[in-house]
């Protein structure tokens, strides 16, 4: 295996702005289609461009003081902040703190979970807080994550909603709550899992991963690269699996009561 | 309101839309949040679980719900004289798609369903809406007889007043959600 010990290509300021200069481009020819995504494309993209310097800003100096208390609030601001976007992004919301509760406490038991042990157990740093591999590790399994579970909530809530007289008739001929809503579950979980399966699936053959590619553009060895992706990619699916099915219960149990009624005064519609 | 159907009979309610008659069999099935009191042979709702409970109290909605595409995977096992009861000459009704029946043959099945469960308690909510008179005749016999034959007690829902006098012994009129005799 040949490791290049070759420095990284800085990116100038003035050569992001080509890249931006794209986006710009495409963001006047969806405007000119009138396709009513300019806006959210624009506004995202500047966002990202904002937090990611000031999240670049933060990791310097985190890597300076190399102590676990930063990289722990990084993680719950981190947690919070996905949690948030998870309850933002559902249709129709359990109303109350368990809106924002359900993506939070289930992306805390699987990513967190999943995150200290993948630290712990398989990269074995020096310190398992270490922030060069705790952060990137929790920050990919979390963006994940989180995609995963609001695909799968915002599928099972959505087809609550519009299947309720199923859902009742079949509590009706005396089917507990779980059997009634067993084929909603399944097809909720199926579609928050299937980006997370399709892409492991063409890992490496249509695209290469993130993570992978940015090794290998540091200069470190394909090898490398391959080994950390592979572990990352089985956390992620981990990760994600876990998560949804957690929130899918979690939010399953908001919608039926003690007494196995469907409750969907539980939810509010956006 | 308060009152007490016989194991064996059937009660006619009767009452226009909106008078609460869907919601109070909501309430006796369990489905809606409810302060109400009600018992089967002495026993509470609340000795049994929501899905136990269902299973005993068989409502029968006015439109019927499926949810897999074929007839027969709603049904764990169904006797071939039950659906020719309910006017099935060809039982291979239970092998077709949902999707191709009528309504009529629908609501026929459901009431199949629902007996295949064998309910204490039958609540009936306008059955033979979608029927043509020899099938709504059917229907009503079957009832009668299961009535009969299981103990069951039933409550039956028409806005057909002839019919009320056929099936039932005695009936109630619900008013401004509110019970009225007849």
């Amino acid at each position: 295996m040949i490791a290049s010990s070759q420095e990284i290509i800085s990116l100038s300021n003035e050569r992001i702005f080509l890249a931006g200069l794209l986006i710009v481009a495409l963001g006047f020819f969806t405007w000119k289609a009138d396709l009513g995504i300019t806006k959210p494309l624009l506004v995202s993209s500047l966002r990202m461009v904002i937090q990611l310097f000031l999240v670049g800003l933060v990791l310097v100096y985190v890597f300076e003081i190399d102590h676990p208390l930063p990289v722990i609030l990084i993680a719950l601001v981190m947690l919070l902040v996905a949690g948030k976007e998870v309850s933002s992004r559902q249709k129709y919301k359990i109303k109350g703190f368990w809106s924002y509760g359900i993506g939070t406490v289930s992306m805390f038991i699987s990513s967190f979970a999943v995150s200290v042990f993948g630290l712990i157990a398989i990269i074995r740093a020096d310190n398992w807080w270490d922030p060069r591999y705790a952060i990137p590790v929790l920050g990919m399994l979390l963006g994940n994550t989180m995609t995963a579970v609001a695909l799968s909530v915002d599928r099972f809530t959505t087809n609550v909603w519009n299947d309720r007289d199923i859902i009742e008739a079949r509590l009706i001929i005396g089917e507990t709550a779980n059997e009634a809503i067993k084929d909603i579950v399944k097809d909720s979980l199926r579609s928050g899992l299937m980006p997370v399966i399709n892409s492991m699936a063409i890992a490496g053959i249509v695209s290469l991963p993130g993570m992978m590619t940015g090794q290998i553009l540091a200069g470190n060895s394909p090898d490398d690269a391959v080994r950390y992706q592979v572990v990352i990619w089985l956390l992620i699916a981990v990760g994600c699996g876990f998560g949804s099915m957690i929130a899918v219960k979690m939010v399953s149990k908001k919608l039926f009561d003690e007494r196995e009624r469907l409750r969907l005064d539980q939810l509010s519609v956006k | 309101m308060s009152f007490i159907v016989n194991s064996g009979e059937c009660m006619g309610l009767y009452g226009c839309s909106g008078s609460g008659k869907t919601l109070l069999f909501r309430a006796i099935a369990d489905l809606d949040p409810n302060q109400g009191k009600v018992l089967i042979n002495g026993k509470r709702r609340e000795d049994f679980s929501g899905s136990v409970w269902r299973k005993k109290v068989g409502y029968l909605p006015a439109e019927s719900s499926w949810w897999f595409p074929k007839v027969s995977q709603h049904f764990s096992s169904i006797e071939d004289a039950k659906l020719r009861y309910l006017g099935f000459l060809d039982t291979k009704i239970f092998d077709s798609e949902v999707s191709r029946l009528s309504s009529g043959e629908k609501q026929r099945l459901a009431l199949a369903r629902l007996l295949s469960g064998l309910p204490e308690v039958l609540l009936l909510d306008e059955p033979t809406a979608n029927l043509d008179d020899s099938n709504a005749c059917l229907v009503e016999t079957l009832i009668k007889n299961y009535c009969k034959k299981q103990g069951a007690a039933a409550i039956w829902v028409t806005h057909d007043r002839s019919q009320l006098e056929r099936v039932s012994q005695n009936q109630l009129v619900m008013k401004n959600k509110t019970l009225v005799d007849l």
